[in-house]
């Protein structure tokens, strides 16, 4: 493990088979001074924020459109899927860059696909089927698509309730790290649930991109858990020294 | 010339190759054109024919004479609603795409061939159809499948008119309509979502049915474009897929007709599709739906409006009930 991973502890502490910055990457970027990154992360912070910010402008403008409901769902759908893929990349765009402070915008990043999960969520039981939670379960029962969505939804609860230092610390780095692989499922329940939305429609045009996207970058962590189970021990040790 | 004017405004100064060609300069124009309407690819339009687009002038005038036995009295859903919230997948799949795109179709000239099993096959121009019959605006329900409706002032005349002009034989069971299929006018017939030509069809006798219109306009305007211009089909008893638009072909057959929603999803779109709040859609129930612009303004009021209660036959029970006596209508939705 990388030292710099290790102090202060972090949420978004080491993923697996993250690996330290590349002596021979930009210097400049592979580092940044506590400041720098702080300024970063502000700034991802409100790009985070826009579409929810957009939202807000869109509604006391009058300008949701003739089903203000239907686009206000779709819209926070959206984002959430969008959140998640950002998520979903930092690992592997740390691994290519060695830039490591990226992993300080993970927490950040998957607590908005939270955020925007928890407004599609709350938009559909509250607006749409005004709480009527007996309606809630019949229709989770029933639609494969609303089941998934759901599933996915439960399953982001746990990930943003433990999304803090002291929760890290409580659950110890390696139990942390094993449920937090479950947002690997959330992705792919969110997928799904796009994809049967859109079937009955034969409207595959968008959630294929984001299909692709989710599947990428799932499909590198799994071929670097092939090559580090393929390796043995000293040597894996070795190769992580080397790079 | 009297005065001889500059030589920079007469241009001599340019080199002829350097002077666009004139077949050069006015594809570069239709390019532009079938840019700004979102013809290239299946692409929308861009971001710097938006704008052109949304000034697009509102259509000519259609008069129609309100028939009052067809008026429903609920608040009508606005016109820029009606003409800018659409399912016309010709156009895109995304219901900001048709008011976008549908700029690209020519519904002059237009013919609509009438053929099959009727005793006078004939292809009608489209400006003789439009004088067939005096026009009558009707005030109808639109109930789209997806849970939402509208309330929309058709100008028209009873199918039925037509369909006795070219006397049906016998043999005739069921209408099919096909809608026009033309990659250069549609760009979303490139995208392989359903099988085109759209097509529909109806029974014989629902086809015959008075409520079943023929309509040419809209808010006593000529359709706008996206909503099925020239001419189109309103079922109003029936989802709105069932209803086709910019209809080429009108067949006479013995034979329920393939239609397009069901070939993509047979178990999701049913041939009838009469509006039923007892049947639900797989992946959504039809009890209930929204009314579009029923509350003012898009904003967070109308995010809060509630919904109506949907309509057995969309409300139009009394008078087609009577077609599907005996029909078990969840074995034939």
């Amino acid at each position: 493990m990388a030292p710099q991973d290790l102090s202060p502890p972090r949420p978004g502490a080491p993923a697996a088979g993250a690996r330290p910055a590349r002596a021979s990457g930009q210097p400049g970027l592979a580092t940044l001074p506590p400041g720098r990154v702080r300024t970063v992360k502000l700034a991802v912070w409100l790009l985070a924020m826009l579409p929810f910010l957009r939202l807000l402008y869109l509604g006391f403008t009058d300008q949701f459109g003739a089903n203000p409901l239907e686009f206000v769902t779709r819209s926070t759908g959206t984002w959430t899927l969008v959140m998640l893929c950002v998520t979903l990349a930092v690992t592997p765009l740390r691994r290519f860059t060695g830039w490591n402070w990226l992993i300080r915008l993970r927490r950040m990043l998957g607590l908005f696909a939270f955020f925007y999960a928890l407004q599609h969520f709350l938009l559909w039981l509250g607006v749409d089927r005004g709480f009527d939670v007996a309606y809630m379960v019949k229709d989770i029962a029933k639609r494969p698509f609303i089941t998934v969505g759901f599933a996915a939804f439960v399953l982001m609860i746990p990930l943003a309730a433990t999304s803090a230092n002291a929760m890290v610390k409580r659950l110890g780095g390696k139990r942390w790290q094993w449920l937090h692989r479950s947002v690997y499922a959330v992705a792919v329940l969110a997928i799904m649930h796009y994809w049967w939305h859109k079937a009955g429609k034969h409207d595959f045009g968008t959630v294929s991109v984001y299909a692709a996207v989710v599947f990428g970058l799932l499909a590198m962590r799994a071929w670097w858990w092939r090559k580090s189970v393929a390796q043995p021990p000293e040597r894996r040790a070795r190769v992580r020294d080397r790079a | 010339m009297l005065i001889p004017s500059p030589k920079w405004l007469r241009g001599d100064d340019i080199a002829a190759s350097e002077i666009t060609p004139r077949g050069v300069f006015e594809s570069r124009r239709r390019l532009l054109a079938m840019a700004a309407a979102g013809a290239a690819g299946s692409m929308p339009a861009p971001w710097f024919a938006r704008d052109a687009l949304a000034q697009a002038p509102r259509g000519q005038k259609l008069p129609a004479a309100p028939n009052n036995a067809y008026v429903v009295t609920e608040k009508r859903t606005p016109y820029e609603d009606v003409t800018t919230y659409n399912n016309y997948y010709e156009f895109g799949t995304d219901k900001s795409d048709p008011a976008r795109n549908a700029g690209t179709l020519r519904t002059r000239p237009w013919q609509v061939a009438i053929e099959g099993l009727v005793k006078k096959p004939k292809v009608y121009d489209i400006d003789e159809l439009v004088r067939l019959m005096p026009m009558e605006e009707r005030v109808y329900r639109l109930r789209c499948v997806e849970g939402w409706s509208m309330v929309i002032p058709w100008s028209g005349y009873s199918l039925a008119e037509l369909i006795r002009r070219v006397e049906p034989q016998a043999g005739a069971k069921y209408v099919e309509f096909v809608t026009l299929n033309d990659k250069k006018q549609m760009p979303g017939v490139s995208a392989r979502v359903l099988e085109w030509p759209y097509t529909e069809g109806l029974r014989m006798d629902e086809a015959m049915h008075p409520l079943t219109l023929l309509a040419f306009g809209l808010y006593g305007e000529v359709l706008p474009n996206q909503n099925g211009a020239p001419v189109r089909v309103v079922v109003p008893w029936k989802y709105g897929f069932k209803s086709a638009k910019s209809i080429v072909r009108i067949r006479f057959v013995d034979k329920q007709p393939s239609t397009s929603w069901n070939l993509a999803a047979a178990q999701e779109y049913g041939f009838y599709s009469n509006v039923n709040p007892d049947v639900d859609h797989p992946r959504w129930s039809q009890a209930t739906e929204r009314r579009i612009g029923e509350d003012k303004g898009g904003g967070f009021g109308a995010l809060f409006a509630p919904k109506r209660k949907t309509l057995p036959f969309n409300g139009y029970g009394q008078q087609v009930a009577s077609l599907y006596q005996g029909m078990d209508l969840r074995k034939f939705f």
